[in-house]
């Protein structure tokens, strides 16, 4: 089986987000970024799939310029087989998602995996958007997938519930917690990732949909009331009157 | 010209978030001089339906045949892009709900239209340039994207835009759908939904607990304090992590993002990952015996003070309140 894990590299979670250039750029300084984590439990299915690369193969793939290496040999330190890196930037989904689904065209993928979506831009629209360009089926946010022969069997999320899914192999899937728990690096794996083949491919034209003008933060909170706990009453008064949500 | 909506059900009734997008659809129609039209799948009848002419829907399509009683994303976006190029819509508005991301990414690349998922307000139109806004950074900043593609596709979060009653009444009338057999080629087996529960991300009050709460064995007060307030339940990462909880209730960065009116935290220390998932709640409550634990600095109301003994005494007030 051919996999395909499609990555982003996105700064991690516990940063503090500001912005630069009269709020127009994200701040990247003091950022360390590191593999959506939704990717990340992406990949490790991938590896459990294909008995970690012996029976079939696994390859990432991501958008973004040169700084974005780092993350790709955490992925093949991981135990992915093999990378490509698109050399441009990710300017939003449409862009990033010709970029793969014109890879995976030329590859004949048995299975392509992306993370729900990623924790930077939050859009969840690049694995359905390579579906629809390719012509094959999706599934957006899956918390758990099985693949027998060219079957696969997903649980998909929904309000208050699963559905229980199947598909025919060529398949995209957007996977979320519950498909696979993420893998964390051995130094066997990381001294493999050095020497395993990461090639760099040219993007194809294509013009972006979107674009980002500008960023704000969220209004900060007044401070907080505190109430005693032996004056529980007050609380629900509180809640009743003042914020009316009771 | 037209903005196109498209409405979810769930075993034939509407959801709130239905009526959000109804709502915010008519308000762009109104911006644009034109009409919002509705488009709904599946098996719902037809006075659930009407139900959208009172938030300004002018007319609304209903598309039902045996195939179509799941959600098959494939088919259901040919249909709302067929619905689309019919009426003329410039603007196509989905709900960004577990379907909507399945759904709208794939009409967009069928309509090559630029796309804004996560939308948290209006648009700000000027021609055929729109600036929306959104949640980026999982809840940490709040993105301003520009879209003039001839037509847009807009998702709006769950509990972000107000649900308003203009009046009027809705034409219904059936859609012929233009599916192909390749449209269905993923098959929906079995669904699971816990009908007793309310949907997390939907909800308007949430009763969260973290690892203050010592094991799973602790939860019936937790569960007992979201029945007696209608709310959903939800838990911190280190929970679901340690499988005390299920990973569908985890709300957080990493996990489900909730915008409810209340959100109640309890024994939750409030780590930048948390907070990134429930900061756009209005109001917040925390409860806590640690003094100094993050989540006080961005609550409403917080008590300081062992949970075992104050979710008890919470539930009675409750009560007593309700009982009023």
């Amino acid at each position: 089986m051919k996999i395909l894990v499609c990555i982003s590299n996105v700064p991690d979670t516990t940063s503090k987000i500001t912005f630069t250039n009269n709020n127009s750029e994200f701040n990247t300084a003091g950022v360390q970024y590191i593999i959506n984590p939704y990717d990340e439990i992406a990949l490790a299915r991938a590896i459990e799939l294909t008995d970690a690369g012996t029976s079939g193969t696994v390859t990432v793939i991501t958008v973004g310029d040169a700084s974005t290496e780092a993350t790709i040999r955490k992925a093949l330190a991981i135990g992915a087989n093999d990378a490509v890196r698109v050399d441009a930037l990710p300017s939003d989904a449409w862009f990033v998602a010709n970029q793969i689904a014109d890879y995976a065209k030329k590859n004949n993928f048995d299975l392509i995996l992306t993370g729900r979506e990623s924790i930077d831009y939050n859009g969840a629209q690049v694995g359905a958007m390579v579906a629809e360009l390719l012509g094959l089926p999706s599934v957006s946010i899956a918390k758990g997938l099985a693949i027998e022969g060219n079957q696969a069997r997903l649980e998909r999320e929904i309000e208050g519930g699963k559905e229980v899914v199947s598909a025919t192999l060529p398949l995209v899937v957007g996977t979320a917690e519950g498909v696979a728990e993420p893998k964390i690096p051995n130094m066997r794996g990381i001294m493999a990732a050095r020497t395993k083949p990461l090639s760099v491919v040219e993007p194809i034209a294509v013009q972006p949909l979107t674009k980002i003008n500008n960023y704000s933060t969220p209004p900060a909170r007044g401070n907080v009331k505190l109430v005693d706990e032996n004056s529980i009453n007050e609380l629900v008064n509180l809640l009743h009157s003042e914020a009316k949500v009771i | 010209m037209s903005v196109l909506v498209y409405i979810e059900n769930t075993d034939g009734q509407l959801k709130k978030s239905a009526f959000e997008v109804a709502t915010y659809g008519k308000d762009i129609a109104t911006q644009l001089n034109t009409e919002a039209i509705a488009l709904s799948i599946g098996d719902i009848s037809t006075d659930e339906l009407s139900k959208l002419g009172a938030y300004g829907i002018s007319k609304v399509y209903h598309v039902t045949n045996d195939d179509l009683k799941t959600f098959v994303n494939q088919a259901y976006a040919s249909i709302v892009a067929a619905a689309a190029k019919q009426e003329n819509a410039s603007v196509v508005v989905l709900s960004n709900t577990f379907s909507g991301k399945g759904l709208a990414p794939r009409l967009a690349t069928k309509l090559e239209a630029g796309i804004v998922s996560g939308a948290i307000s209006l648009p700000t139109i000027n021609g055929n340039t729109f600036e929306v806004q959104k949640t980026a950074f999982s809840n940490k900043a709040i993105a301003t994207v520009v879209v003039d593609s001839a037509v847009k596709v807009i998702t709006i979060n769950p509990n972000s835009y107000t649900v308003k009653e203009v009046g009027g009444s809705a034409a219904l009338e059936n859609f012929t759908a233009p599916v192909q057999s390749s449209d269905f080629s993923t098959v929906v087996k079995d669904i699971v939904r816990a009908t007793d529960k309310i949907s997390l991300p939907e909800a308007e009050i949430v009763v969260s607990a973290g690892r203050g709460m010592k094991g799973p064995e602790n939860w019936s007060m937790i569960e007992e304090l979201a029945e007696v307030l209608g709310a959903a339940t939800a838990c911190s990462k280190p929970v679901s992590d340690a499988g005390w909880r299920p990973h569908s209730e985890h709300v957080g960065q990493t996990g489900i993002v909730v915008s409810p009116n209340l959100y109640i935290a309890i024994g939750i220390s409030g780590a930048i990952q948390h907070l990134a998932g429930v900061s756009s709640s209005k109001t917040i409550v925390v409860i806590n015996k640690d003094p100094e634990a993050p989540f006080f600095k961005v609550a409403d109301y917080g008590i300081v003070g062992d949970a075992f003994t104050i979710v008890p005494k919470l539930i009675e007030a409750l009560k007593a309140h309700k009982g009023n």
